[in-house]
């Protein structure tokens, strides 16, 4: 056997079922290998891009490792943003990289580049094959470690000799890894857990901070009946949706820049964060040093490097968030409904998700709720990366755990399309049911960035249905030009956009445009029918903007609720301030008209002050 | 806080769970050592495998964060599949923990340990090359020499080379001493530290 069909039995005694590439000189043998066997579906994608972003998807819908393929060089170059994505959102992954033949190697090969160097910062670990001998206990050793710990991305290099090698003697696969440096399982430690069941026992107003960690561990039914057993209300990061079930009357659904209001005033108004596989990222906290000023905080992380690296925690649990919640949920007393459920249930009713549904045209948060009937919140949903994320994170609400899959820690436009092809593969393939429904919600803007996938999803008939909101603009920039600018467009124009229907009946598939509001429902009714791929082209209102919205490094203070430039004071407005501010109930008004437009960056001077404050450096963006 | 928690965040108690984890014991960045006057300076040692691309990826960590490396030495260990990698770097403390955190993620650390609290013997080595033509630089400079228990290790009629072992500071103040004279080359080696008795550094 040659190096690369020992790397391939490696991999199938690993799981593997499936892996995304493109193929290329120096991964010559490992395709050879590919095309010999039956048991690796191997998926040839446009772009190596789509490929990581692929297995990235498949990795998040299922818990399996997913697995990518690239060649040297620009192969591998391509890969590179896949695996930062993958390394922020901690997503198991293992790329392989074909590189040039050992002797060539640093010698500015054909093809060649320095891919265990570029890629060093931006893995969890990688490997340079250096000998036939090693493949066995590195690829033992590489998904040993993408999928225990914090997950991650781990890359092999592999020179064009030593997948072409012969291997010497008989194949055998190591039973375990000996990783001196590497500790990955751990359970919360009891005193911390008995710390924290103290805490939780005297909290008058705590509030469940759920992160991806829930998700990934899979511990989304621990968390339901550790949260039922105490009666409190769980906020889910972006990353989280899903972890919770959308509607549960705990359910706080998403925190901060965009997040609901009562998600972020529980969250402001909390004596106690519990936070779950979550680290106090900067679009949570906005100004981590006045984010949540009361609150003690429970920090539950398998990382322990994310400990009080943003937020000093009073008890910080190292461990697996699965472990830890079920000791916790052993460890604490049931708590009853108090005055500070009552008084998060009355923050929901005073400051829903809301817009302004008026005027014929159609605005994109209608879709998302059509969509969220229709699919009854029980499909794969992926997105892009801007404003139709956020949307699709406020107002489609996942039942299930790993069915909201969005590159948050990067934010990589492109990213939503191929991870729908990922999630699907994963449930073709059995590890999810095969019938799921898979959803890519994204803009004009992202779908054109890997918009070349289609063809990957056609030409193996993995059915996705991706709904693209196009407001023919970069809409979350222009959002910011808009309210930070003093509306300055500079870069945001995307109104020559090819038409995205025309797009996928090129691609031999269905494509439909959408323009009336009316037409909604009836549109995605048929898509759920049509067996194949879909793409819906929604033409949406450009001027409409995301809410609620804190600015970048504020607080909570600074809540927008919507385009009037006012501040909603924590808890909302009280019967004294509403004659001060007509214009912020206007728009509570939902479905019937206001009196008069809300005009946001007229709204005046704070465009200047907030202009200001971004040259003197108080606004991050 | 005692030296060999894994966070100063993470309270004393949970020491246990680590040594029973098997995980060894790393960072504690409560003190540090005033070196240079203003500047503080860390000293730590750095347990790793002996791979390729390890050392990259430890410089990696610092290098990412701004920090330069005052000092650093890597050498074999008792152990043939160990590398010891003794850092001295400057920074403020709360970047320090940071970075001792990131180092432990590593696959290929074995250990990390700041020695701002140990008994610790450290030491440095130098080469210097003098230029020394004349018969009273020389006895001048073996005079110095002398008085740092430096060693003469080269001499030809232009030149002589001392090496010399220590602390740093001993290191500097014959540097020093020896600034009356031209110092056509030195070299230092980098602070190495172990732990005074029997407990493993």
């Amino acid at each position: 056997m040659d190096g690369a069909e020992i790397l391939l039995e490696s991999m199938k005694r690993e799981g593997v079922d499936v892996l995304f590439g493109i193929s290329g000189g120096a991964i010559l043998p490992i395709y050879d290998a590919l095309g010999k066997q039956q048991d690796i579906w191997s998926i040839l994608t446009r772009h190596e891009q789509g490929a990581g972003h692929m297995a990235e998807g498949y990795a998040r819908a299922t818990g399996r490792v997913g697995t990518c393929l690239a060649t040297s060089g620009p192969g591998a170059t391509n890969l590179v943003t896949a695996i930062t994505d993958a390394y922020m959102d901690s997503t198991p992954t293992v790329f392989l990289s074909g590189q040039v033949a050992s002797a060539n190697i640093g010698k500015d090969a054909f093809q060649e580049c320095d891919t265990f160097g570029i890629t060093m910062p931006i893995v969890k670990h990688s490997y340079l094959l250096k000998r036939v001998e090693d493949i066995p206990r590195v690829v033992k050793e590489a998904y040993h470690i993408a999928r225990t710990g914090r997950p991650g991305p781990v890359l092999i290099d592999i020179p064009k000799d030593i997948s072409e090698g012969q291997f010497p003697g008989v194949f055998e696969y190591p039973e375990s890894v000996t990783l001196r440096g590497y500790h990955p399982e751990t359970p919360g430690a009891p005193e911390q857990i008995k710390a924290a069941a103290a805490l939780i026992a005297e909290a008058k107003q705590p509030v469940l901070y759920v992160g991806n960690g829930v998700n990934s561990s899979n511990a989304a039914d621990e968390l339901l009946k550790f949260a039922e057993k105490i009666n409190c209300p769980v906020t889910t990061t972006l990353l989280g949706r899903g972890a919770f079930p959308g509607g549960h009357v705990l359910a706080l659904d998403m925190l901060g820049m965009h997040g609901t209001a009562y998600a972020n005033w529980a969250v402001h108004e909390s004596d106690l964060i519990i936070a779950l596989g979550a680290r106090f990222d900067d679009r949570v906290t906005g100004n981590p040093a006045k984010f949540a000023p009361n609150a003690k905080v429970i920090h539950v992380d398998i990382d322990q490097a994310e400990l009080g690296k943003i937020r000093f925690a009073q008890v910080p649990i190292w461990g697996d968030v699965k472990t830890v919640i079920t000791q916790l949920t052993a460890a604490v007393a049931p708590k009853n409904r108090s005055t500070w459920n009552d008084l998060v249930e009355e923050w929901k009713e005073k400051a829903p998700l809301i817009y302004e549904n008026t005027g014929s045209k159609l605005k994109p948060q209608f879709v998302l709720e059509e969509l969220a009937k229709a699919t009854k919140g029980e499909a794969i949903m992926t997105t892009d990366v801007g404003q139709h994320q956020m949307w699709a994170a406020q107002y489609y609400n996942p039942k299930n755990t790993r069915s909201f899959i969005t590159s948050g820690g990067l934010g990589t436009m492109g990213y939503g399309y191929p991870a729908a092809i990922g999630a699907k593969v994963g449930c073709i393939m059995g590890h999810r049911d095969p019938d799921t429904e898979v959803w890519c919600i994204t803009g004009d803007g992202s779908f054109q960035m890997n918009i070349q996938e289609l063809a990957t999803g056609v030409l193996y008939d993995i059915p996705v249905k991706i709904a693209v909101l196009n407001n023919s603009a970069l809409g979350m920039v222009r959002q910011w030009q808009k309210l930070f600018y003093s509306k300055r467009w500079s870069g945001i124009d995307l109104s020559k956009c090819p038409d995205f229907e025309k797009i996928a009946q090129a691609y031999s598939t269905t494509g439909m445009t959408i323009t009336e509001p009316d037409e909604v429902a009836d549109a995605i009714r048929e898509a759920q029918k049509n067996p194949g791929t879909v793409v819906m082209n929604f033409m949406t209102d450009t001027e409409e903007d995301v809410y609620p919205m804190i600015p970048g490094g504020k607080t909570v203070h600074e809540m927008r609720l919507n385009g009037s430039g006012k501040s909603v004071p924590v808890g909302g407005f009280k019967p004294q301030d509403l004659e001060d501010a007509p214009t912020a109930l206007e728009s509570t008004t939902n479905g019937h008209a206001p009196e008069k437009a809300v005009e946001t960056a007229e709204a005046g001077d704070y465009a200047s002050e907030w202009n200001d404050d971004l040259k003197s450096g108080q606004i991050k963006i | 806080m005692q030296n060999g928690t894994i966070n100063s965040n993470v309270p004393a108690q949970s020491e246990d769970v680590i040594v029973q984890n098997g995980v060894p014991t790393i960072i504690s960045a409560a003190g540090v050592n005033v070196m240079n006057g203003d500047e503080t300076l860390h000293t730590i040692s750095i347990l790793v495998e002996n791979r390729p691309g390890v050392l990259a990826r430890v410089s990696h960590v610092f290098a990412r964060r701004g920090f330069n490396l005052e000092s650093l030495a890597v050498s074999r260990t008792e152990d043939h599949t160990v590398s010891r990698i003794t850092v001295v770097v400057a920074g403020d403390d709360e970047q320090f923990k940071q970075i001792g955190n990131q180092l432990f993620k590593l696959i290929d650390v074995i250990k990390v340990i700041d020695h701002t609290r140990d008994d610790l013997v450290g030491r440095e080595l130098a080469l210097i090359k003098i230029k020394a033509a004349d018969a009273a630089t020389r006895a001048e400079v073996l005079q110095i020499a002398e008085i740092y228990q430096a060693k003469v290790v080269a001499s030809d009629l232009e030149t002589m080379m001392l090496e010399v072992t220590g602390k740093s500071s001993k290191v500097d103040a014959l540097q020093n001493m020896l600034s009356n004279h031209e110092i056509l080359e030195l070299v230092r080696t980098g602070l190495i530290v172990l732990k005074r008795g029997a407990k493993q550094t």
